[in-house]
């Protein structure tokens, strides 16, 4: 008998509406938009329900948060093709020649810190992050993931998870300590 | 050198120190070698200086309330009403309608699946199925009572005007079950007073309507159900009225509960 699939959705919200908040504070960091942000979540909902029948039990948060991930991934490619293409995605991050060559923002990592330090909102130094130290962080420090499940949500290796997360720290205390002892 | 060894080694630690990744024994090198090497010390306290003022300071964004209602509407419409297709600003849907804009549809994609399951589902489970969805659908934050007392003669008095039967509200705490308050939802089209009791952490609602067999007198109740998701449901009829108890609490105490409320 056929327990009818509005159980299997019952099933779905069960899984996923818990895990709302943090879905949206991703795709909130990673597009900097309230309103994408909450086009992003829709989508990713969608991509989730249809998605659904594969995820056997297991860590509902991550497994909605890479979808999150990857559905804000591909709507910065659709929406804002410039920002994304400085992002590369196979890169390691672990090799410091590969970090140094990722733009950020336009100009170099130094200059957009300061300028975000203007601002004296450590909001805006987290905004300034290029996006794949952003997400490690966020991950990290607001979403409280280990580093196992952000490498899950990431598909990265936790090494990389690892030396984005220092990376990123790194590129924000240079710019709070200019903000904090100005 | 033994000293230089540690000192390099503990440099790559510290962020895994901080984000309580080190194994015990680790952490316990990690804070030997502390304790004697003032520049890992000092950069361990900038570290965590930064990342107590990121928690403390920078927003964890909470999803809009209006995110969260068109998903809970296209997930799980209140049937009674006409199904909406996610009425989230206008201005956005006129972006998902732009061609190229990233495609998003979700309200008609929604829409279809949905309208596929509940022509697929069959008509005896469909019952159960809108009482365990209308349950879930109103423990999301905001949607849980619209009266929110703990006694009786402050619940029953609320549904006079609201609905065309009146619903016995019973107090049962001395058995572990608080009543919390109530609410008005459709089952099936039907309107239904939900009273709504706490045992511990679980919360129980208790969903009331009209019997379609009103004067026929009690009905054989069908056995109780555990759904796939977890939540438990009793069914009763009793005086012209159908009850759906349904929560996540154990099945042996939800039994309690119905018998509990039949015994009054
Ligand atoms: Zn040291």
């Amino acid at each position: 008998m056929e327990l009818g699939q509005a159980t299997e959705t019952a099933r779905f919200a069960e899984t996923a509406l818990p895990h709302l908040d943090a879905a949206y504070n991703l795709a909130r960091w990673l597009t900097r938009d309230p309103g994408d942000a909450a086009d992003v979540v829709q989508e990713a909902m969608l991509r989730a329900l249809k998605f659904f029948g594969g995820f056997r039990g297991g860590n509902g948060k991550s497994w909605l948060l890479a979808i999150v991930r990857n559905t804000a991934f591909d709507w910065m490619k659709a929406n804002r093709p410039a920002e994304i293409a400085r992002f590369v995605p196979g890169g390691t991050g672990e090799d410091e020649h590969d970090i140094e060559n990722i733009a950020f923002e336009g100009d170099d990592p130094e200059a957009a810190l300061i300028r975000a330090g203007d601002r004296r909102q450590l909001d805006g130094l987290i905004e300034a992050l290029p996006l794949e130290f952003r997400e490690c962080l966020v991950l990290r420090e607001l979403e409280e993931l280990s580093y196992k499940e952000i490498a899950a949500v990431i598909g990265v290796p936790i090494g990389t998870v690892m030396s984005r997360l220092a990376r990123a720290r790194q590129l924000m205390q240079r710019g709070w300590l200019k903000e904090e002892t100005r | 050198m033994m000293r230089e060894i540690d000192h390099l080694e503990v440099r790559n630690l510290l962020h895994a120190a901080l984000d309580g990744e080190l194994d015990t024994l680790d952490m316990m090198r990690f804070e030997a070698h502390l304790s004697d090497c003032t520049e890992c010390t000092a950069e361990y306290a900038r570290l965590s200086a930064l990342s107590a003022a990121i928690r403390e300071r920078v927003p964890r964004y909470a999803a809009p309330a209006e995110l969260r209602d068109a998903l809970l509407q296209s997930l799980m419409p209140r049937e009674a009403e006409p199904p909406k297709v996610v009425p989230f600003p206008a201005s956005r849907l006129q972006r998902w309608l732009r061609p190229a804009a990233g495609g998003f549809t979700l309200g008609a994609a929604l829409a279809a699946s949905l309208a596929v399951m509940i022509a697929t589902r069959n008509v005896e489970n469909a019952v159960t199925d809108s009482v365990v969805t209308a349950h879930i659908r109103a423990l999301q934050p905001g949607h849980l009572t619209d009266v929110q007392i703990s006694d009786q003669h402050q619940v029953k008095p609320w549904f006079d005007g609201k609905i065309d039967f009146a619903p016995p509200v019973k107090e049962l705490s001395d058995q572990g079950f608080n009543l919390v308050g109530g609410r008005l939802d459709y089952i099936q089209g039907r309107e239904a007073a939900v009273i709504v009791y706490r045992r511990k952490l679980h919360m129980i609602d208790l969903f009331v309507t009209r019997s379609d067999h009103a004067g026929s007198g009690a009905e054989p109740a069908p056995a109780p159900r555990t759904t796939p998701s977890g939540y438990n449901v009793e069914h009763w009829t009793d005086g012209g009225l159908d009850y759906w108890a349904v929560s996540d609490l154990n099945r042996n105490e939800l039994a309690d509960f119905a018998k509990a409320w039949q015994g009054r």
